[in-house]
């Protein structure tokens, strides 16, 4: 199908589910390729920490497999759908690396693309291929399938991917501050990830993000939500906990979520559930910590902001009123100062038409994209436009 | 050894060398090139020591701008150039050619910028990855990746190699530890790729380039992950009648859910040569010694020691070590850190790299004791279990032509057994001239033309560490079909 395309240029649009439709660039294009029936889990082998699946099998089902013999993806991927306007839980496994949107405890295990041990695809060129495997340890040529992620389907069809996984922790807990303004809140962060206590999750919810949560007790509190995750065996997690409420007293008195409640607690901020859909719009943020509450604090001098900060503040989810041009001039502006990089998540079509939806290259970096476009996709129909105008 | 083929010297460059070194030292500051013939012999070899060659001319830049003119005119003047960090290499990616310039990184060692609150450091990727720990450890800090030639070993050989080392099974590898890095293209420019913050925008080009042996760029510059290190750390050594228990006993730790942060596993010739030397008081009868290490609090390693004990009891192990203190995990360590030295004084000997999935090493090991027995060596075997990284030691007489060329095919053969059953062919050292034969065992020609396709993308005219990677014959028609 890729071939006969490829000879006649035609573009096509590469979905798992669909379920991130609403991100990125609008394309044209004259044909839809799912891997929805690329489905399956080929192997998994609990001891080795490894798992193979068709990459248009759902999260959900590989997710299940691995609850049912205790194990995770320890890069919590994030679920776009609802603050998207799509459904919850529908995205394809390919699509998690494909798109490398990782979730809260990326900041202790790091990204989904640092769990990829292999791929199977197709490039442009209709060339089936393999890269990595199913070992841990894997130096053997390039580094490809970590390559591809992040392409958002514009290099290769994903049709297997081979993944580490990990043991789901015995016990969790999150420690929360609550009132706390940005800086204060990304120093506390920030100092608690410097402890030798695993912290497995650093965020902090603006007040008006805060009574957004689906928790009683904080929802309700209207002050600004700062959280730590700690999550171990029972005993080391008891331990490590009350040793790090005191090392951070002087932040204020802390709440304690138990296991339960922490667990339900950061798998609501998975689901970006206080990030929802609506009309403003919605930019993720990827900064150093200790700048993210100087970068939110220079774009809220332009438009109202409302801030999720992720990673203890090297991601920030931004909430900003809907305007034609999504406020990108002055967000770009203050992010080209401050460092890092910006994406649209959440806008109209036609607003996502018509600006920079991923942070615009430097001129090398530019070349180097579309060198690989080109060696991938020289025909340039796998996803056309889709991250970059005429890439 | 001369089994494995060097591409030959383009004898166009070699008759234009003494212009090129004049060129060469217009550009850079006076004692950055080298180029008599006892200077130039120090760069002839790296780790992988049988395979020698002398280069053209070795240039040691101070900065990156000066990386930048050599790479620019190497460019123009179609002159090959070799990248090299300290020279360990075990594979001989710092192995030049007679027609290439050396172009070694080790005088940029500095430190550039320690952020401890946002847990990275920048510094000159010539500095050694022992330091990089070491500039951060009063503070409570270092960086994980750690091979085991650390104290030499630089972190711009770290990334082309995306090296690993014991701590990695927890920590990962350098490409997880990475946050950007300044590279400098062979047509002299200088590129950013990623920085302070976690998570690359667009493309992953950090990816494909930690790992891509010196063949897309020189790295001149680095920010790195550091972390905080663990309160403690101490090991358990345990003892078995047979490979396969021990093999069990890893897949039932890591399936308990304990994430120790090294498993290094032993056989019993590697114990033998390991004891005569170091004299650590390993046990002598068992034919498998596994040494876990976990990290945390005195509670809670005590717990987990006394955990992995229990675990370990079904495989009815000869010998059960929990360190109770330092100077007692200091005695676990000393056999296994200094097995190949302990190697290195009673024989030469040829250190692979294979990796294999864990539940097929009670199978592998005795076929590799056959494939070295086969052609009338010996072998000893040290595992990093938890990741199945496998460093089969073949032992010969490098002075022995046959017995050194024997010993290439055994190891030849034992990482396509790796293949074979699911593994791969280099783990930690990357594959430079010594496997590259290889990769069509791994690989097939549409994998192979994926990869260099995207070489060609870094470094159109393959400039860059040439004959290396790549089987020749393939590189030399993708090379003429570049050109064309």
């Amino acid at each position: 199908m890729i071939s006969g395309c490829a000879e006649r240029g035609l573009p096509i649009e590469v979905v798992g589910s669909g379920s991130k439709r609403a991100i990125g660039r609008p394309m044209e294009s004259a044909v839809t390729l799912t891997t929805t029936s690329l489905r399956g889990i080929a192997l998994y082998e609990p001891s080795e920490l490894v798992m193979s699946a068709g990459a248009g099998t759902p999260l959900s089902a590989v997710e299940v497999e691995l609850a049912g013999r205790g194990q995770m993806l320890a890069f919590e991927p994030i679920d776009l759908g609802p603050a998207t306007g799509g459904p919850q839980g529908a995205q394809t496994i390919g699509a998690v690396f494909a798109t490398n949107l990782s979730g809260a405890r990326r900041i202790q295990s790091g990204a989904a693309r640092d769990h990829l041990l292999g791929i199977k695809g197709v490039n442009g060129r209709a060339e089936l291929f393999q890269a990595g495997g199913r070992v841990m340890k894997n130096v053997a040529g390039y580094d490809v399938s970590r390559g591809l992620t992040g392409s958002w389907g514009t290099l290769a069809v994903l049709t297997q991917v081979t993944f580490k996984v990990l043991p789901w922790p015995e016990a969790s807990v999150t420690i929360v501050f609550l009132g706390l303004p940005d800086d204060l809140a990304i120093e506390l962060l920030c100092l608690a990830m410097g402890q030798p206590y695993e912290v497995s999750g650093a965020i902090h919810l603006q007040a008006a993000v805060a009574e957004r949560l689906d928790h009683p007790g904080l929802k309700s509190m209207g002050k600004s939500v700062t959280a730590l995750r700690l999550e171990n065996f029972a005993n080391s997690v008891a331990t490590r906990k009350q040793r790090l409420k005191e090392g951070l007293r002087v932040y204020g008195k802390a709440l304690e979520l138990d296991n339960r409640e922490s667990i339900e607690f950061w798998s609501e901020l998975r689901r970006l559930s206080v990030m929802p859909y609506g009309p403003s719009l919605l930019w993720r943020i990827s900064t150093k910590p200790t700048t993210a509450p100087k970068l939110v604090a220079a774009i809220k001098r332009y438009m109202p902001v409302k801030a999720f900060y992720d990673w203890s503040g090297g991601l920030i989810w931004l909430e900003v009123p809907a305007t034609d041009d999504a406020g990108t001039a002055e967000i770009r502006r203050v992010v080209a100062i401050h460092g890092g990089h910006a994406t649209l998540i959440r806008a109209e079509p036609a607003v996502r038409a018509s600006v920079e939806v991923f942070q615009p290259l430097s001129p090398a970096v530019e070349r180097l994209t579309r060198g690989l476009k080109e060696a991938f996709d020289p025909a340039g129909i796998l996803n056309p436009g889709r991250m970059y105008a005429n890439i | 050894m001369t089994l494995t083929n060097l591409p030959e010297p383009d004898q166009e460059v070699v008759a234009r060398s003494s212009t090129i070194i004049k060129d060469l030292e217009q550009l850079v500051a006076r004692d950055a090139v080298i180029s008599d013939e006892e200077g130039r012999r120090a760069f002839e070899a790296d780790a992988l020591t049988a395979y020698r060659q002398m280069p053209l001319a070795v240039v040691l830049p101070q900065t990156t701008e000066e990386v930048s003119k050599v790479l620019r005119y190497c460019q123009q003047n179609r002159i090959k150039v070799v990248p090299r960090g300290a020279g360990t290499s075990l594979c001989g990616g710092a192995l030049p050619t007679a027609d290439a310039i050396v172009v070694g990184v080790s005088k940029m060692n500095r430190i550039l910028d320690v952020d401890y609150e946002n847990r990275a450091i920048r510094v000159q990727t010539g500095i050694t990855n022992l330091a990089i720990s070491e500039a951060v450890s009063v503070q409570g800090f270092f960086y994980a990746p750690d091979p085991s030639s650390q104290l030499a070993c630089t972190l711009a050989g770290n990334i082309a190699m995306n090296s690993g080392g014991a701590h990695c099974l927890k920590y990962g590898v350098t490409t997880n530890n990475v946050l950007g890095v300044q590279i400098v293209m062979m047509d002299g420019e200088i590129v950013e790729l990623g920085g302070p913050h976690l998570d690359a925008e667009g493309y992953d080009l950090l990816a494909l380039v930690i790992g891509s042996e010196g063949q897309f760029g020189i790295v001149t510059e680095a920010t790195v992950r550091i972390l905080r290190k663990a309160e403690l750390a101490r090991p358990i050594l345990l003892g078995f009648d047979n490979c396969e228990a021990a093999g069990q006993c890893v897949a039932a730790i890591i399936g308990s859910g304990i994430m120790p942060v090294a498993i290094e596993f032993m056989d019993k010739p590697a114990i033998e040569v390991s004891e005569a030397f170091a004299k650590a008081g390993y046990p002598r009868d068992v034919e498998a010694l596994l040494i876990v290490e976990v990290e945390g609090s005195e509670d809670e390693i005590s717990r987990l020691l006394s955990d992995i004990v229990e675990i370990a009891m079904p495989f009815d192990p000869r010998a059960v070590e929990p360190s109770t203190s330092p100077e007692q995990s200091e005695r676990i360590w000393k056999g296994r850190k200094s097995a190949f030295g302990a190697f290195g004084r009673i024989s030469d000997y040829y250190c692979m790299d294979g990796t294999i999935p864990l539940a097929r090493l009670a199978e592998v090991l005795p076929k590799i004791s056959q494939i070295c027995a086969n052609k009338g060596l010996k072998v000893a075997n040290v595992f990093h279990a938890g990741d199945g990284n496998l460093h089969p030691l073949i032992l010969y007489d490098a002075n022995n032509e046959d017995e050194a060329q024997r010993a290439e095919l055994a190891g030849a053969e034992i990482l396509k057994l790796c293949v074979a059953v699911g593994g791969c062919l280099s783990g930690e050292h990357g594959i430079g001239i010594e496997k590259r034969d290889l990769m069509g065992v791994q690989f097939s020609e549409a994998d192979l033309t994926v990869q260099m396709r995207i070489r060609s993308v870094f470094d159109p005219d393959w400039l860059l560490n040439p004959g290396k990677v790549f089987p020749l014959e393939m590189s030399e028609k993708a090379g003429a079909a570049e050109a064309a």
